[in-house]
């Protein structure tokens, strides 16, 4: 647990830990005897074509999972799939899940070898899209959006993690080659790598202009570094592809690079694991891997009421089951002992300005968090700001009244975004 | 699956610094503390009694309040025995226990509860309760004549009654020093402005009070005051006389900076601190009270909403 770090003049900051002297070596996790591949589909959906139980796949065989081809999976392991459920992810998010038990022998599939030939955004958005760092290639299918430059983030938007970094200085090879495969299939040539300031270089000829992130937490989110790094401000609810930057981790340029010189889908995740004790570690996990195996490789143990969290203490999302799979875009696992969660509480605001102080959005809080908790969604945003809130947490993390004040705030955008729907929908 | 393990699941962040509201309001009463001890010391077992019964009638009303209003109990979070140890500072030691009571009821129940408790009150509810007090009971707040029968080695005459009456030469007996150290008339916990200016420092390097109010109302009182003193030399005090003398210390550190009556924006902290202080002045040099610093504030608490709508812009904000 973090102490308030800041004192009451100077300007409160909370800095990222970076990752410093000899590079350590990740632990790899063997194969587990089942992997869960979810989909990011309804299993209700009506154009929806659900792998069978009972059916065997390989190794980065693609399931095409709607006919045209929109939604698919790559298989991370060889098996016979034995059950296909219903996923719930945060805020309601529905998918399937679908579980595999995973075969001693691997029987790799070649499909996107043969279309690693010739580097393609038709091949790469078509077998690309679930590697390791969640490429988002699905921006260059929007015709709304014209992406002109391209961001590699080669920082961790969360504390404690540092799978980014890690990667960056480890595998800047294929980053390399990634960058080269981007230019080329999508023709920009504006490429930016950002990377942590305190983190070493050796980035001579990467293909990118090279720029440094500041170590204050949230510098790496990527409105921080579009507004850093970039020089743009993303308009409130807007995202950084309607400037027309696509935003890559680094960890996905990494696995472009090696899926098109190797002919193969790579599928091992790297995430950051920390421990209860705030210790933390590398891991190397295939997609799909079951949070269990990985607390069970790396020697953690976990008890009731314990808070297992995918993702960094800022931004993470924490989970119910240690049946939870590792995907493409899970950087950290973080387990937190019963006794140091922070309680919250219904206490009302005594205007204190300590959050306004903090927000990096400059959102007048204080006033908001009273519209939030009546439920005023609508005048939070016309008068408050609401969504000129890019999600980093430090209003809840240093509010006095303890009020959960970024929960009330992804509760108001989840509302109003049902509310939109609805009316879409009605019209 | 069903003999799994029960986490805790909740939205991000899954960590807080540690602050609490108990904790700022226990270190502002600690802050309080030096002021407080000095008055003690020079007034004794009135003093006492005024403070405990301003304390503890102040902790009762809020009970009372939380047991009407049917919410939780609040008297643990220190922000009502705050409420009550400011009452208490401001009053003089020979105060008639009613009139103790009466005032931390109007300022718990008036100033604070019937807005909706802490958080929601316009004014400070300290100010609120002298307020009523003054314009009810004249006389008790006179410390000339509450503090008559006191002798303490020094001039017994309250600083700014002087100067109001008799001008300049009446309060050449009191050098900067013998201020900042408390040899002056006032109320119990007002005077001794060096205990309240140490207090003032560790509240803001602790950052429990926003030191752009406390500053900008200190050089708002002494602008003012220069301005008048330049102007008319043997009617208006000086500069540092105005610092240190009635309630400008307390008012700049612990009265002007209550959370829910103040701003909490920059550029509007420094209006409010520093209009704060002028009006303060205004109303000692012109207007009929001796000291000004009860309505300054109050008149400010006013503007604050008005004054908190200056603020930046978000960032990424369309208009
Ligand atoms: S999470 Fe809170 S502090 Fe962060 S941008 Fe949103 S409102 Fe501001
Ligand atoms: S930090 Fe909490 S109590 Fe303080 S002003 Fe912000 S919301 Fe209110």
């Amino acid at each position: 647990m973090l102490k308030k770090l800041f004192g009451g003049l100077a300007t409160p900051r909370i800095d990222y830990i970076p990752l410093e002297g000899r590079l350590p070596v990740p632990v790899n996790i063997l194969l587990p005897p089942k992997v869960t591949l979810v989909l990011d589909i309804a299993m209700d959906a009506k154009d929806a074509i659900l792998p069978k139980i009972g059916d065997t796949v390989k190794t980065g065989q693609k399931l095409t999972l709607v006919e045209d081809g929109r939604v698919y999976a790559i298989s991370p392991a060889t098996g016979t799939i034995s059950a296909v459920t219903p996923f719930r992810g945060e805020m309601g998010q529905v998918g399937t899940a679908v579980l595999i038990d995973t075969a001693k022998k691997e029987d790799p599939d070649d499909q996107f070898a043969a279309a690693a030939q010739e580097p393609a955004l038709a091949s790469a958005a078509a077998f690309l899209a679930g590697l390791p760092g969640n490429p988002p290639f699905k921006v260059f299918g929007d015709p709304e959006k014209s992406i002109h430059t391209i961001v590699i983030n080669g920082a961790d938007g969360d504390l404690l993690v540092a799978t980014q970094q890690f990667v960056v200085q480890s595998r800047i090879d294929a980053i390399a080659k990634g960058i080269a495969v981007l230019k080329r299939i999508t023709g920009i040539e504006n490429v930016t790598l950002a990377v942590p300031v305190n983190v070493m270089g050796g980035y001579g000829s990467i293909g990118a202009e090279v720029k440094f992130v500041d170590t204050a937490y949230p510098s790496a989110l990527p409105h921080m570094i579009l507004k850093d790094v970039l020089g743009k401000v993303i308009p409130a609810g807007k995202g950084a592809e309607d400037l027309g930057v696509c935003i890559f981790n680094a960890e996905a340029v990494a696995s472009i690079g090696r899926a098109y010189e190797d002919g193969k889908i790579p599928f091992q995740k790297l995430l950051t694991v920390i421990k209860k004790d705030g210790s933390k570690g590398l891991v190397s996990a295939r997609i799909g891997t079951p949070v269990k195996d990985i607390l069970k490789a790396v020697g953690e143990t976990v008890a009731d009421r314990d808070r297992v969290i995918l993702g960094g203490p800022m931004t993470g999302v924490s989970i119910y089951t240690l049946d939870y799979p590792v995907r493409p875009d899970t950087d950290a696992l973080m387990i937190q002992d019963k006794d140091s969660i922070p309680f919250v509480s219904d206490y009302p605001c005594i205007n204190c300005g300590e959050c306004l102080r903090v927000c990096p959005a400059k959102i007048p809080i204080n006033m908001l968090v009273r519209f939030l908790e009546a439920g005023q969604y609508q005048e939070a945003v016309d008068l408050y700001d609401l969504y000129a809130c890019f999600e980093c947490g430090l209003c809840s993390y240093v509010c006095v009244s303890r009020i959960p004040i970024f929960q009330y705030i992804r509760l108001a955008k989840y509302e109003l975004n049902r509310i939109e729907t609805a009316e879409v929908t009605n019209v | 699956m069903f003999n799994q393990k029960k986490f805790i699941v909740s939205h991000a962040p899954f960590w807080h610094d540690e602050s609490k509201v108990s904790v700022r309001y226990y270190n502002i009463l600690i802050a309080t503390l030096p002021a407080v001890i000095f008055g003690i010391i020079q007034y004794g077992m009135p003093a006492v009694a005024v403070v405990s019964l301003s304390v503890s009638s102040a902790i009762f009303w809020e009970l009372l309040m939380n047991r009407l209003t049917k919410r939780p109990i609040t008297i643990t979070d220190g922000n009502a025995a705050l409420i009550g140890m400011l009452f208490a500072m401001l009053l003089p030691a020979t105060s008639p226990w009613w009139l103790v009571v009466t005032g931390t009821f109007v300022a718990i129940v008036i100033g604070k509860h019937i807005y909706g408790g802490i958080g929601a009150n316009p004014f400070n509810p300290v100010m609120v309760g002298i307020a009523i007090l003054t314009l009810s009971w004249k006389g008790f707040l006179n410390f000339d004549q509450a503090l008559l029968n006191y002798d303490l080695g020094y001039s017994m005459v309250y600083p700014l009654a002087a100067l109001k009456n008799f001008g300049t030469v009446a309060i050449g007996a009191f050098s900067p020093g013998d201020l900042l150290l408390g040899r002056q008339s006032g109320g119990i916990g007002a005077t001794f402005g060096l205990g309240l200016i140490i207090g003032g420092i560790y509240l803001m390097l602790r950052g429990f009070i926003r030191w752009e109010i406390s500053v900008s109302f200190l050089a708002g009182v002494f602008i003012t005051a220069l301005i008048f003193h330049l102007f008319d030399g043997a009617r208006f005090g000086g500069p540092v006389f105005h610092i240190l003398t009635g309630y400008t210390l307390i008012g700049a550190i612990f009265l002007a900076t209550e959370d829910s009556s103040s701003p909490a924006n920059l550029i509007p902290m420094f209006i409010y601190g520093a209009g704060g202080g002028i009006l303060t002045m205004l109303i000692r040099n012109i207007g009929i009270f001796h000291d000004g610093v009860v309505f300054a504030i109050l008149i400010m608490n006013i503007l604050n909403p008005l004054l908190d709508k200056i603020r930046p812009k978000a960032i990424g904000k369309v208009v």
